[in-house]
């Protein structure tokens, strides 16, 4: 399979006529809040750099300001970066000509928006063809590809309507349709699922992750939920004042909090739901009658484990031979949040 | 000493209260140095300006022509499928009906007929110039803040002043009377245009550029279109406003319901005026009813519901 990885390197940007003349103040250490005072520039990202698995998940997590929007933007230049390079296929976006961007957004890249950004006056149908429309598919398969689509968002019957007379789950879902008819290598999704209420949300969740296991796109997710985050994230990078404060995988985070801040961000967390059996798995005794596939989430084996009243259970790769073992109560410790924190 | 001191005073009241104009001499020459230039001008240029707009001329006169020579029972089916069409107002159709009846049976057909070639041709060649500039405008700053005040003056200074130019380049006929219309008209879609595309919703516009829309496509698959109802509100200004010069363009020569008022008030025949006017009136209503029904539906799916 192609290596679709996104690789983000030293991106700066601040926003202001003269960005680049602040690098280097930057560089130096001057914050977000100097910057602005002083030279009535914004700081948008500092120094970023991120390696954005191919076929994964990468969440950018924080909370409002802290420059995800920006970020995402700069994978398919809606805005342009005052320094620093974004790698695809081997190609820096930031270097393309008009021409090769249009290219580049029309066949490599697709995205999701917190508010839909739907077309009021087009069909869901004609909202789904839109990406092929401009690349100048024609009619007919343009409308097959976006009603395949529509079918899989469960969306089928709907075509005809218009956004206004949909919910706003399913707007989103048009909005995702629209994305992935456009079958590009990169989907990006900037809090796509903030504006829908809870159980939506959920579903939404439930719908991109199923569709995921056979898609194996590129997803860059953004989100200012932690629960979100972990959920979907096949990497997760937090970001603060524009800068990447930890990168890592949701159980690495959550185990290993690079700061109080962070810390601060995970109190809440269920643990249960984020780290791994292997993270606590003990050499093989094979003393179980039980047993648990490796990756696991504790919060499962827990209740595999009381479900059949055993105490302890055997972890097995997925050749099914045991890799080592965990007990009930190594299981529970490592669920509640240390006191230290 | 005192003398002096009054005398002060009388000249500074002087300075006060008159205006220190130029002298009635340079005036004269100033004024006579403008009329003798554009003269001039006229002179030079009159006759290519008048062959410039033949075209026009030819596509106003056929208009006339096949709308005057076109049967009256057919000319009114042929309107109401068209309000029918545009307002989807059973009602409207027959208060247009009922109006063209009332209109023919009073005497005024043929001049009703003239008059609406006249706005139609007017309000096609506003749209035609109108909105492309509207899209020029919206397109830079810079444009709009030289539109702007130019649309500004059109709008404002009295139409009777733009007649003598006008007049001066291309005497009297349809033609000027046509600029007359068109100059009084384009401003409401000019505006609107610029105005409508400016204000078309910043995430979608976005969602265009991220889905990799090149400008053209842009502007026809999504800021026009979101456009629309706005465009349309200019478009049915420019119709109000057509409507309401057409009495000023029967100053210049245009036939019409119009010089049938001018008629009425150089005569003091308050009858006359008053059916002219009032089919002036019944006209308006029907093309503003029409197009705002028109542009309520162009609205229909814009309006947001969901957040
Ligand atoms: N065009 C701009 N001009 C100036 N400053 C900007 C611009 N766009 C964003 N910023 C600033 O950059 C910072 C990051 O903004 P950004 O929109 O990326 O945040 P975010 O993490 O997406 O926040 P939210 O969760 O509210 O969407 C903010 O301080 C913002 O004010
Ligand atoms: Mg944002």
């Amino acid at each position: 399979m192609a290596d679709n990885s996104i690789e983000v390197k030293n991106l700066y940007k601040i926003f202001g006529a003269h960005g680049e003349k602040y690098i280097e103040a930057v560089e130096n250490g001057m914050s977000k809040d100097d910057l602005n005072a002083k030279h009535g520039h914004v700081l948008g990202l500092k120094n970023i750099n991120i390696h954005m698995p191919s076929a994964k998940i990468q969440v950018i997590m924080g909370l409002s300001g802290s420059g995800k929007s920006t970020m995402i933007r700069h994978i398919n230049r809606l805005i342009d970066p005052t320094a620093g390079e974004v790698i695809f296929q081997g190609e820096d976006v930031c270097k393309m000509s008009k021409a090769d961007l249009q290219e580049f957004r029309r066949h490599k890249t697709a995205m999701v928006f917190q508010k839909f950004a739907l077309l009021p006056h087009r069909t869901v149908v004609d909202n789904t063809v839109f990406g092929l429309e401009l690349q100048g598919v024609d009619k007919k398969e343009r409308h097959d590809r976006a009603m395949h689509w529509l079918k899989r968002v469960g969306l089928e019957g709907f075509e005809n309507n218009y956004p206004n007379q949909l919910s706003g789950g399913m707007q989103q879902r048009v909005g995702l349709a629209r994305a992935l008819t456009n079958d590009a290598d990169i989907l990006l999704m900037d809090e796509a699922f903030s504006a829908l209420d809870p159980l939506i949300r959920m579903d939404m969740q439930t719908i991109l992750l199923e569709l995921q296991k056979d898609l194996q796109k590129t997803i860059v997710f953004i989100t200012h939920d932690l629960d979100e985050a972990l959920r979907l994230g096949d990497q997760i990078a937090i970001l603060r004042d524009g800068a990447v404060i930890q990168q890592g995988t949701g159980q690495e985070i959550v185990l290993n909090p690079a700061d109080s801040y962070i810390a601060d961000f995970i109190k809440e967390v269920n643990r249960g739901r984020v780290i791994r059996v292997d993270t606590i798995m003990t050499g093989a005794n094979g003393g179980s009658s039980i047993t648990i596939p490796s990756g696991s989430r504790l919060e499962h084996a827990a209740k595999l484990m009381v479900e059949s009243g055993e105490a302890e259970a055997n972890i097995v790769d997925d050749k099914n031979s045991a890799i080592g073992a965990i007990t009930l109560k190594s299981a529970i410790d490592a669920m509640v949040t240390p006191a230290a924190h | 000493m005192s003398t002096d001191n009054t005398e002060a005073g009388l000249n500074l009241t002087e300075l006060l209260t008159e205006f220190p104009e130029m002298s009635r001499g340079d005036l004269r020459d100033f004024k006579k140095g403008i009329d003798e230039t554009f003269r001039d001008f006229t002179r030079e240029w009159g006759e290519s300006i008048e062959g410039f707009f033949v075209p026009l001329l030819k596509i106003l006169v056929w208009f006339e022509k096949l709308v005057v020579a076109t049967p009256w029972p057919l000319m009114i089916v042929i309107l109401a499928a068209l309000v029918y069409a545009g307002a989807r107002s059973w009602g409207l159709v027959a208060g247009t009906v009922a109006s063209l009846l009332v209109i023919g049976y009073l005497g005024m057909w043929e001049d009703m007929m003239f008059t609406l070639a006249l706005i139609s041709v007017a309000t096609a060649l506003c749209i035609i110039i109108g909105i492309p500039l509207g899209i020029l405008m919206s397109k830079s700053d810079r444009t709009q803040a030289v539109i702007t005040p130019v649309l500004d003056f059109m709008q404002t200074i009295p139409s009777f002043v733009y007649l003598i130019p006008i007049l001066m380049l291309l005497g009297i006929g349809k033609v000027p009377g046509l600029i007359a219309v068109c100059i009084y008209a384009i401003p409401p879609v000019v505006r609107l245009t610029n105005l409508g595309i400016r204000l078309v919703d910043k995430d979608v516009l976005e969602a265009a550029d991220a889905f990799g829309a090149s400008p053209r496509q842009k502007l026809f698959t999504v800021q026009l279109p979101l456009a629309l109802p706005n465009i349309f509100a200019g478009v049915n200004q420019t119709i109000m406003m057509a409507l309401a010069m057409v009495v000023v363009a029967a100053l210049i020569g245009v036939q019409g319901l119009g010089s049938e008022v001018l008629k009425a008030v150089n005569n003091q025949y308050l009858a006359l005026g008053l059916m002219n006017g009032s089919a002036i009136v019944a006209i308006a209503i029907v093309f503003d009813r029409v197009s705002q029904k028109f542009g309520k539906r162009l609205q229909k799916h814009s309006e947001v519901i969901h957040g």
